[in-house]
């Protein structure tokens, strides 16, 4: 860990002009940007800890959730009218890391958290995320946990969240606000795949602080779950999880959300393969085949093959719950 | 009162230095006070061989704070003889000497100690210091050094080579009507204790030392500090008195003990070192271990030929060695066995003792195979162990002590439910969940090294004992604190047990489930000299009304030594203490083997253990949620601490069935999971209900307390009993550990 300067805006105009600088960074909760510095990852010349900021508010409207920046994944998880109204958005959030990172961890954190991937992690190995240029020695070393959609061959890294995969589930929409103004920016755009730029993780500017996560109120009821399937049965990154959600009519699908996490540089959405459902029966054979269609470009890169059957069983399983109205328990180990 | 309830030994015990740990009263070697500290940060290589060309050292000499940076090039005086370097428990070799030279022996070798007035400066300074290698190829994976493999020439001392072969396993092998022979692999696995490696190194300023360090061994740190650095053991004096755990990583001084006292001894100054997380994946760890077991049978289940051989990762420094796949020869009854154990070395750090080392994977590749076995011939796997058991341990022909392991399987059984198992697999579910049940059989060594121990009665009524062991979490502490307690009748309050200290009497470093039987026993002794010793002034005092008595007809209670037959008869110990003008009164005990004794007998500890695992039919996640360990331990000093014991033995079986691995990348002998985020053990989610049964088991051989020792038992087996009850389960046959989602989907299934 390097040595650093600190400051502590009150306000976020004060925060915004102080991250306008390339070697600034964001402190919120800690408990992924502190990790990074002691492993000498992040080596920021300054921290602005924008933990003072008014971005703790939890406001909810008819037909909308506005979640402030700084509230806690805890606060988030447990709102009561959270696990009432968005209860694919609370059980996401209880699938991940543990009851005391939860408590520290806030939203805004929680889109900007950077990857697992091994590599990434020690640098005295080449990592294009970390250093761009120096190549990627996850592909052909050990890759167990990475990308089976949409890697280039620059970076196959994938992003390590729960929560975001039930809000691109949910078609979340993420408030910035920045040097140039304030601009929301839909959640299928605020993270990007790693192309030939795996260093950006999302689509923020320099000096963009993240401020609000907006989301619309579902129309699935009971028809949902958010399935994690990983290396041990709590605390553990996800190897593949799905966030599903249907709206059935008469045992026909209308609408359906099918986001999937472990996978992709950022939540994995196909929203051809969404639309091919409407209409669709809510049955096995359908589910099946909806999996085969997300995966069909699906590519492993040797530890991870195992992902893309995997995924395939997440999918139709977390089909099968959705439809069946019984979201996965994130309490209950047993899966539904 | 009565007598019974006085009684502390046996009586489930809570933990008598619990608050002190709670409350952070107790203090680790990191955390012992100095004046005037420095603190050490340790550099390591970023490749697996080769050699330094050039150190970039300006940059992190400059920093503010940084007071020394010790490289190869400027590392303090230490011994130039190997044997120098070699501790009590080092396997054959060249120890591994911290900056020696410019060679790269391993990734993550130390090259460099940045020693600054506070620990963030010495992390900033060595994450500035630059390293020019010449890298030499390397070879960390043992698949490519099997064919290499070979009888490691000199045997580690106290770990026996495989017994010679009996019979002829080969011809009863090819003879028999039913055989398998099977490939097992258990990946390697980091010990990870929650407390890391640290040293606290006092300068005290007249010459001496006092070294706080993690360690399993405080006389064994003292040995190797005063060898290596040509010091007298009167001037260094090791402290461990509370470690946060260790698994056997403890067993030898780690790099970080050298560190402190080099840096101390060249600064003159106080010095504290510290392993990062990461750092603690570079120094001994379970080795990679390839087996392959064969085994045949008669009809009826009786073995007919066991053939067990071993491929072990080692270092290229030092042949590490553990008995591996001599269990195979001894767990039951066969005329017909044969045993082999080889090295292969590799581009990594020695491999260390690590629970039950070379039983927890050996025994788990011969009960599967047994396992295996069993469904072969359609025998109940529980049936199948009792048919082939043992009545002595015929790799050497010597009676057991005791072996109380057909209790295990019958109350363990009980316990479990095993009768209402259905044989087949994929027989049994839950819904969506497949359940499988199995059964392993474990067996460690009951040992009982040399040991000392003093006690003192002080004038107050109250007793110290005291012996140089090390309590790594196991109770230690608080046994003999109930022994010395009952030796005098005493409340646990009134006894206090020193312990984790160099300077007390002599102990063995804790390790191999020894420290109760041997620690404890010399305890006892130390108290029956005392005892006897306060007998013989009592009887000489004037008018004493145990005058006529002899050592047999008195007892000693609540600060009174008495006649038992009359205790109105006796005298308090503070008039005794207060005749003979003695504000203590201190003897001495000890306990060694019985090398006669040892001709005609050994002595083992066994167990059952009974899995129930319940597997997601569509999805191979895995769940186990009941493990029933029946072990037989001989006499349980404390049946709390004892049961902890097992538990953290079962679960770090779980860990070994399911969840640990470290993984390393080949092409750059990396370690690449180095942190708990991504090396996996078992959490709680992953541990449902463990019972933990006792069976009754009286030794008056095995120790002079009828101890045999139980921090490694637990995990014997476990890892078995979780694979053969996912067969059981899913008709699916993983042999590769940790049995990971992955590998229970890409199994054949039975057909």
């Amino acid at each position: 860990m390097n040595r650093y300067d600190y400051v502590r805006p009150d306000t976020i105009a004060d925060a915004i002009a102080a991250l306008n600088n390339p070697d600034a960074r964001a402190l919120a909760g800690g408990t992924n940007l502190v990790d990074l510095m002691k492993y000498d990852v992040a080596r920021p010349a300054l921290v602005v800890d924008i933990n003072r900021l008014p971005l703790k508010a939890i406001d909810i409207s008819d037909n909308e959730l506005r979640v402030g920046a700084l509230v806690s994944n805890s606060e988030l998880a447990w709102h009561p009218e959270i696990r009432a109204r968005w209860p694919l958005l609370s059980s996401a959030i209880l699938a991940g890391a543990s009851p005391q990172l939860r408590n520290a961890a806030t939203t805004g954190g929680n889109l900007l958290q950077r990857t697992r991937c091994y590599y990434f992690y020690d640098p005295s190995t080449a990592c294009n995320k970390r250093q761009p240029g120096s190549g990627c020695s996850a592909i052909g070393g050990v890759n167990r946990i990475h990308a089976i959609l949409g890697a280039s061959d620059q970076c196959i890294a994938v992003h390590p969240s729960d929560m975001c995969v039930a809000l691109a589930a949910l078609d979340a929409v993420v408030d910035v606000e920045g040097p140039q103004g304030r601009r929301s920016i839909p959640f299928s755009g605020f993270h990007r795949l790693p192309d030939d730029e795996p260093d950006r993780d999302n689509m923020l500017k320099q000096g963009e602080l993240i401020t609000s996560v907006s989301i619309p109120e579902p129309h699935f009821g009971v028809h949902h779950t958010y399935l994690k399937l990983r290396d041990r049965l709590s605390y553990a990154f996800a190897l593949v999880s799905v966030a599903a959600a249907l709206e059935i009519e008469n045992g026909v699908i209308k609408d359906a959300r099918i986001a999937l996490g472990g996978v992709a540089h950022k939540p994995w959405r196909d929203f051809d393969a969404e639309l091919a459902l409407r209409g669709e029966a809510a049955d096995t054979r359908v589910f099946e085949t909806v999996a085969l269609r997300i995966l069909s470009d699906a590519k492993g890169q040797g530890d991870n093959d195992f992902k893309i059957d995997l995924a395939h069983r997440a999918i139709v399983r977390a089909l099968k719950q959705s439809a069946a109205g019984t979201p996965q328990d994130q309490a209950d180990k047993a899966i539904q | 009162m009565s007598v019974i309830e006085q009684m502390h030994v046996g009586r489930p015990t809570s933990r008598v230095d619990g608050r002190l740990k709670v409350t952070g009263q107790a203090q680790y070697a990191a955390e012992y006070a100095a004046d005037d500290l420095l603190y050490g940060y340790i550099v390591g290589s970023t490749i697996a061989a080769g050699r330094i060309v050039s150190m970039d050292l300006a940059v992190a000499r400059h920093m503010p704070g940084v007071v020394e940076v010790f490289t190869h090039e400027n590392r303090g005086k230490a011994a130039w003889l190997d044997r120098k370097w070699r501790d009590e428990v080092a396997p054959p070799g060249h120890p591994f000497r911290p900056l020696h030279s410019d060679r790269i022996l391993f990734d993550g070798q130390p090259v460099a100690l940045v020693v600054a007035e506070t620990f963030e400066a010495a992390r900033d300074a060595a994450s500035l210091i630059k390293v020019a290698y010449d890298v030499d190829p390397h070879c960390t994976e043992l698949e490519r050094k099997r064919n290499e493999a070979y009888v490691p020439p000199k045997k580690r001392s106290g770990i026996p080579p495989p017994p010679d072969p009996r019979g002829d396993a080969e011809q009863a092998f090819v003879d028999a009507p039913i055989k398998i022979s099977r490939d097992y692999r258990v990946n390697p696995e980091h010990h990870n204790p929650m407390e890391m490696f640290g040293t606290t190194c006092v300068f005290e300023g007249d010459g001496k030392l006092t070294v706080c360090d993690k360690t399993q061994g405080s006389q064994n740190t003292q040995g190797y500090v005063t060898s290596v650095f040509g010091l007298s053991s009167d001037d260094v004096r090791v402290v461990n008195q509370y470690v946060g755990g260790a698994f056997g990583s403890g067993l030898r001084p780690q790099q970080q003990v050298f560190f402190a006292v080099m840096a101390s001894l060249e600064l003159k100054r106080s010095v504290r070192v510290t392993l990062t997380r990461a750092q603690m994946f570079h120094i001994g760890y379970r080795p990679d271990t390839y087996q392959t077991v064969s085994l045949a049978a008669s009809d009826d289940g009786r073995l007919q030929s066991i053939m067990h051989d071993a491929v072990a990762a080692t270092s290229h420094y030092e042949d590490y060695q553990e008995a591996v796949v001599n269990w195979s020869g001894m767990m039951y009854h066969c005329d017909n066995v044969k045993l082999t154990y080889q090295l292969a070395k590799l581009d990594t750090a020695t491999p260390c003792d690590m629970r039950a080392p070379g039983a927890a994977i050996g025994v788990t590749a011969l009960e599967c195979a047994l396992d295996e076995l069993s469904y072969e011939l359609g025998i109940d796997p529980l049936e199948m162990r009792r048919i082939n058991f043992a009545e002595k341990d015929e790799n050497t022909n010597k009676e057991f002590t005791s072996n109380a392991l057909m209790a295990c399987y019958c109350e363990g059984a009980a316990a479990f439910g095993w009768e209402a198992r259905k044989p087949q697999p994929l027989s049994m579910r839950d819904g969506r969940e497949l359940i499988g049940w199995g059964v392993s059989t474990g067996m460690w060594d009951a040992f009982l090294q040399k040991a000392q121990a003093s006690a003192t009665l002080k004038d107050d009524g109250t007793l110290e004992v005291a012996t140089a062991a090390s309590d790594i979490g196991t109770g230690t502490w608080t046994i003999l604190t109930q022994i010395g307690a009952d030796a005098f009748g005493l409340p646990l309050k009134d006894v206090k047990a020193k312990i984790g200290d160099s300077s007390l009497p002599m102990s063995p470093v804790e390790g191999g489930s020894w420290t109760a039987a041997s620690n404890g026993s010399a305890v006892q002794a130390a108290c029956d000299a005392l005892k006897q010793s306060l007998f013989r002034l009592a009887t000489k005092m004037a008018n004493s009304p145990l005058s006529d008595a002899s050592f047999e007809e008195i007892d000693v209670k609540g600060h009174r030594i008495f006649r038992k037959d009359d205790p109105a008869r006796g005298l308090a110990i503070s008039e005794i203490m207060h005749a003979g003008e003695l504000s203590e009164l201190t003897e001495q005990g000890k306990v060694s083997p019985s090398l006669i004794q040892m001709m005609k007998y050994i002595s083992y500890t066994h167990s059952a253990v009974f899995a129930e695992v319940r597997v997601d039919e569509d999805l191979g996640v895995v769940r186990v949620s009941r493990i029933v360990c029946a072990a037989a331990a001989g006499k349980i000093l404390n049946p709390k601490t004892a049961r902890s014991q097992i538990l953290g033995g079962v679960v770090m079986g779980i860990g070994m069935a399911l969840h640990e691995e470290g993984m390393t990348d080949h092409r750059i002998g990396k370690i690449m999971n180095a942190n708990f985020g991504e090396y996996h053990i078992p959490a709680h989610a992953d541990v449902e209900d463990i019972e933990v049964i006792f069976v009754d088991e009286k030794d008056d051989k095995v120790s002079p307390i009828g101890v045999k020792g139980l921090g490694e038992i637990g995990i014997v087996g476990t890892a078995a009993a979780v694979a053969n009850a996912i067969y059981h389960a899913t008709g699916k046959r993983v042999r590769d550990f940790p049995i990971t989602i992955d590998k229970i989907l890409s199994a054949p299934q039975l057909s």
